[in-house]
């Protein structure tokens, strides 16, 4: 076998073919003397098969906290004693956030709940949310509500939901260390039937929790199975109060491999910087994922933390000249 | 004059230790205790700003 960054040029640059699990171990074991290179070639693949553009969201929780899972890197479940009290943001706020968000030039606002699954409550704020903003804003509405059913998938297809958001959150062969209230199986049938429905399938998870870099492939390989439109990537930020809040941050390094190893498996895919990247990269890092593989951005703030300002990245795509994707070409 | 007693990111007496990890941390994530009693907040946090709510003492802003 040949060079592993040699066959990814061919297989992956050239012939636009994700790279397979072994292979990626190969890449997430790159040296660091050999990662500006590999991060160049993930660039490429990118410009080649995505384009220049960069697609730019915001996100907003509607229903903080009390969540009934124990996943066990978030700080809204309602298990461990995270200081994360229990909210429900209400509709104006809710538009307020979408105005906010769609001045920045994003084309995507993600409403998220922290729950199992939606019930006739949250269900029906959704609804009224959405209808709240497409009467003010325009902007692609994405949400994320956990695991569906079919008769929710398609009520919230009705609903106008351009995009669904649900990770897979780490391999399946690790996902038992992660959460126990719920299967890997469920929630990659829950992402079956968003694309089944036609809503496009936003579809990540976390790196550094403690997986192998071989179970780290293991996700990137099981993303690219489900061929997902997007694929936001969160690099572990250790929450006070739960089981992985005294672990340690990811190396920035890792993170860079992690991205681009990600880009080369899924070489078509939107694949979004989420949370964590201020801890594990910093600005430099940003720049250098940015032009490693990433093509979308979450601007601003989080669900429960604080990201860079927004117009930091908005500034570093205009110097990086990474045009903003605008809102009619993703329609 | 607001007496700030209480860490916002641990919610310990600010006389308790240094809180130096905790100020680098509230750049990060607003606060989730009230600096005068020390309940914990309700926070929000919005695509651009937060608010951070006491039953008691009211609403910060990160404006």
């Amino acid at each position: 076998m040949g060079d592993i960054l040699d066959v990814a040029r061919e297989q992956v640059l050239e012939q636009g073919t994700g790279l397979t699990q072994e292979q990626l171990v190969e890449v997430l074991n790159t040296p660091d003397d050999r990662l500006e290179e590999l991060l160049a070639l993930a660039h490429d693949v990118r410009v080649k098969w995505c384009g220049e553009e960069v697609e730019v969201e915001g996100i907003i929780s509607l229903k903080t906290g009390g969540c009934p899972e124990d996943c066990h890197f978030c700080s809204q479940s309602g298990q461990f004693t995270s200081p994360v009290r229990s909210v429900w943001l209400n509709i104006p706020e809710l538009v307020e956030a979408a105005k906010e968000t769609a001045k920045t030039g994003a084309t995507e606002f993600c409403i998220v709940a922290a729950v199992r699954g939606p019930d006739q409550r949250l269900m029906s704020q959704v609804k009224a949310g959405i209808e709240a903003i497409n009467a003010e804003v325009e902007i692609n509405i994405a949400c994320s509500l956990g695991m569906l059913t079919q008769e929710q998938v398609d009520e919230l297809k009705a609903m106008g939901v351009h995009r669904y958001n649900h990770n897979l959150e780490s391999a399946r062969s690790y996902f038992g260390d992660v959460v126990t209230t719920h299967s890997f199986e469920e929630r990659w049938e829950t992402c079956l039937m968003v694309k089944e429905s036609g809503m496009e399938l936003c579809c990540g998870g976390l790196v550094g929790m403690g997986e192998t870099l071989e179970q780290r492939a293991e996700l990137a390989a099981q993303l690219a199975e489900l061929e997902p439109h997007e694929v936001p990537l969160n690099f572990l930020n250790p929450r006070p109060g739960t089981p992985f809040g005294d672990m340690e941050i990811m190396g920035g390094k890792d993170a860079l491999r992690t991205i681009a190893a990600f880009r080369l498996a899924m070489p078509r895919t939107v694949l979004r910087y989420a949370g964590g990247r201020e801890l594990t990269l910093g600005d430099l890092g940003t720049r250098e994922g940015l032009l490693g593989g990433i093509n979308a951005v979450i601007v601003g703030n989080y669900l429960t933390t604080l990201g860079r300002p927004a117009t930091a990245d908005l500034d570093l795509l205009a110097e990086l000249k990474m045009p903003v994707k605008e809102l009619q070409k993703t329609l | 004059m607001t007496t700030l007693v209480y860490c916002g990111h641990c919610g310990r007496e600010q006389a308790d230790g240094s809180h130096e990890d905790c100020r680098r941390a509230l750049a990060m994530e607003p606060p989730r205790y009230c600096a005068e009693c020390r309940r914990r907040m309700v926070v929000q946090v919005h695509p651009m700003g937060w608010s951070a709510r006491c039953s008691v003492h009211g609403t910060l802003t990160s404006s």
